[in-house]
């Protein structure tokens, strides 16, 4: 058998599997964008521009988006990366285990169902009493963007935590004892080693939130009370409310549009950021 | 101050353990080691795995701070002194070179912590330096996993030595290289403390390594020194069973004490056999002890003149060449003859028998532990 022919072979389960799973729905939500919607609703063939040209209706669920989905994923690691830190270098590792299934526990119930209990800590009845009852304002805080962001933050902290935890964990120890044999105080050589050496696991655990944030509808429907809604909301919307196919697609393939840059310059930046090396895998 | 160290113009200590214990749970890693580091001088610590040499080192870069008694290093006491802060730089046993940083940039690493940070230009230029050192002129961009095992552990000594420490510590710093190259580094880095005038202290498993490059060598076990000396002392006048089996080869023929006269002893071993040689310390008339006799002392003839053996393996090795031979009563042993020794004769073929002799003297009565 010649190799090429080998090679083709070997191939061919991956590319029909990336044809059928992503490709084929890509194409046939590209070719739904240019089309029109039918007089029940669903999709009649046609080639137009009109669905693009009508995006800026949907500018506050495009703008949601982009602010949130960044902001959370900064959120997130803000808070991650000391989780990890603990986690991975400063707890005892007798307690580790433990430590690590309590991070995970909150997969065990749905989303849906803590979103509920945030829901009600954030309602009426929630933070917000307590802060009036201790006399420190009367804020509101259920459907705000801020609301959706504690959301966001809580529902995806794990996946943040993990690969950075993962980084911290492989992290040869020796390294920090080169450090301070040659004269580098703990501090700096966390700045020094632990941080730059812990990067794969941040630009993973970024690029994971990010791309899942960009996505997200569940978290601003429900803490975001119908203000803050994402571009998510807008696609289930068009897509099960209106069943306007073709206008939906459109706005599906934007967000991919936006999502392939904005991830292509991510890429570009920690790529140059690790100066060239192959082996920071950024996925 | 290379040569001022040489010449010995100040013979104190640059470092010191006094009393030096350490456990770790009930597991006592150091015990009780005291040892005062001479000035300028290459000095290993020989030992088996597990014996506590990479422990010693430890408490004196600081990555260990001792259970009992104290570190000095340059006449100031350091217990509590962290690692970062003591003039002692160290070559670790797998290198710990920082994978994220060029040669270069791991190089300079040391001159970067220091505060105020030097000029730019003048890292560079001892970065430079270094490099020619350790003879790598020209890799200072190149990335870590771009380098063989030599060269990394060539980075790792640059890396070390750029800082001009009091003490280069060395943990097995050969071990992960192939023979011939660990051969030509053990010349070069000799070359390279005679240069510097640092002194070294090197942790090795390797009797060999340590008796070609060190002026002394401390001889551990469990945790403690056995005996301290320069290799010739060592090889010709070792305190036990142990240093002498450690350093060089040897041969040990069980006994009884028969008479001890100043300071030579005689031993009669298996079927009347006797050895006469130097008394170790302690050694009185009447108890059991062993003789130990190295395998160039003894000699092999054809005629039977002497203790009659069999020949059991022969094996060429050059200029010399090992037999292992076999005597009813004293077991199996080994002898090395040169060639020169041997020309007359005629060498004796694996199941031929002949006669062993060995000068009066040249054994040494020794304490069997
Ligand atoms: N951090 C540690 N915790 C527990 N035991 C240790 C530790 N470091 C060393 N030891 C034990 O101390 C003894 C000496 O170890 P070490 O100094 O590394 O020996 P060597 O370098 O001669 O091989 C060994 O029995 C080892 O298991
Ligand atoms: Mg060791």
């Amino acid at each position: 058998m010649t190799t090429r022919l080998r090679t083709i072979l070997l191939l061919t389960p991956a590319a029909a599997w990336l044809l059928a799973m992503l490709v084929l729905p890509l194409v046939v939500v590209v070719v739904f964008s240019f089309g029109e919607r039918a007089a029940a609703g669903g999709y009649s063939a046609a080639l137009t521009l009109e669905n693009f040209a009508n995006l800026g209706a949907r500018w506050a669920a495009f703008k949601n988006t982009l602010m949130l989905a960044p902001a959370g994923t900064v959120l997130c690691l803000l808070i991650a990366y000391p989780l990890a830190y603990y986690l991975a270098v400063k707890a005892d590792p007798k307690w580790r285990t433990l430590l690590l299934i309590l991070v995970i526990v909150p997969f065990w119930t749905s989303i849906l169902i803590r979103s509920y209990a945030w829901i009600y800590l954030l309602g009426g009845q929630g933070i917000p009493k307590l802060i009036s009852t201790l006399g420190l304002g009367n804020p509101r805080l259920i459907n705000t963007p801020f609301a959706v962001l504690i959301g966001i933050v809580y529902g995806y902290l794990p996946l943040m935590v993990f690969p950075i935890y993962v980084s911290l964990e492989r992290l040869d120890k020796r390294l920090l004892e080169a450090s301070a044999d040659l004269g580098s105080p703990p501090w700096r050589s966390f700045l020094q080693v632990t941080l730059p050496l812990s990067m794969p696991g941040v630009a993973t655990g970024c690029m994971l939130v990010f791309i899942l944030l960009m996505g997200e509808f569940l978290i601003p429907a429900m803490l975001g009370g119908g203000k803050v809604f994402f571009v998510g909301n807008a696609l289930v919307d068009l897509f099960l409310q209106s069943r306007n196919w073709p206008y939906g697609a459109a706005v599906a393939v934007a967000l991919v549009v936006i999502m392939l840059v904005t991830v292509t310059a991510y890429m570009r930046f920690t790529r140059r950021w690790a100066g060239g090396r192959d082996d920071v895998s950024l996925m | 101050m290379g040569a001022e160290s040489l010449t010995g113009a100040d013979k104190s200590s640059i470092a010191e353990l006094r009393g030096a214990t350490k456990r770790f749970g009930a597991v006592v890693a150091a015990r009780d080691i005291n040892l005062s580091i001479n000035r300028g001088e290459f000095l290993s610590f020989l030992g088996p795995s597990g014996c506590g040499k990479t422990t010693a080192l430890r408490m004196l870069a600081g990555f260990e701070a001792p259970t009992e008694g104290d570190i000095y290093l340059d006449g100031q006491r350091v217990n509590d002194i962290p690692a970062h802060q003591r003039p002692v730089n160290m070559v670790f046993q797998h290198y710990a070179l920082f994978p994220h940083l060029t040669v270069a940039e791991n190089i300079s690493y040391g001159l970067r912590q220091r505060r105020p940070k030097p000029p730019a230009a003048e890292i560079e230029a001892a970065v430079n330096r270094a490099l020619e050192t350790v003879r790598l002129p020209g890799f200072g961009p190149r990335r870590i996993w771009e380098m063989s095992g030599g060269q990394q552990q060539r980075v790792a000594l640059a890396r070390a030595i750029i800082n001009e420490p009091k003490l280069l510590l060395l943990d097995e710093p050969m071990a992960a290289l192939d023979k011939k190259l660990r051969h030509d580094m053990q010349i070069e880095l000799q070359t390279l403390q005679r240069k510097l005038g640092i002194t070294f202290i090197l942790v090795t498993h390797d009797q060999e390594e340590a008796l070609s490059m060190s002026d002394r060598i401390c001889i551990m076990r469990d945790g403690g020194i056995v005996q301290i000396g320069s290799p010739r002392d060592l090889y010709d006048r070792p305190k036990n069973r142990y240093v002498a089996d450690f350093v060089g080869k040897s041969n040990f023929f069980e006994g009884r004490v028969t008479s001890v006269a100043g300071d030579t002893a005689d031993l009669q071993g298996a079927a009347g056999i006797s050895f006469i040689g130097h008394a170790g310390a302690g050694i009185a008339v009447g108890q059991r002890a062993i003789a130990s006799l190295r395998p160039e002392q003894i000699s092999l003839s054809r005629g039977d003149g002497g203790v009659p053996v069999t020949v059991v393996n022969r094996i060429f090795l050059g200029e010399h060449t090992e037999y292992l031979v076999q005597n009813p009563d004293l077991g199996q042993f080994l002898i090395l003859a040169s060639r020169q020794a041997e020309a007359g004769e005629g060498n004796l073929e694996p199941g031929e028998t002949g006669s062993v002799s060995w000068r009066d003297g040249a054994a040494l009565i020794l304490n069997n532990d």
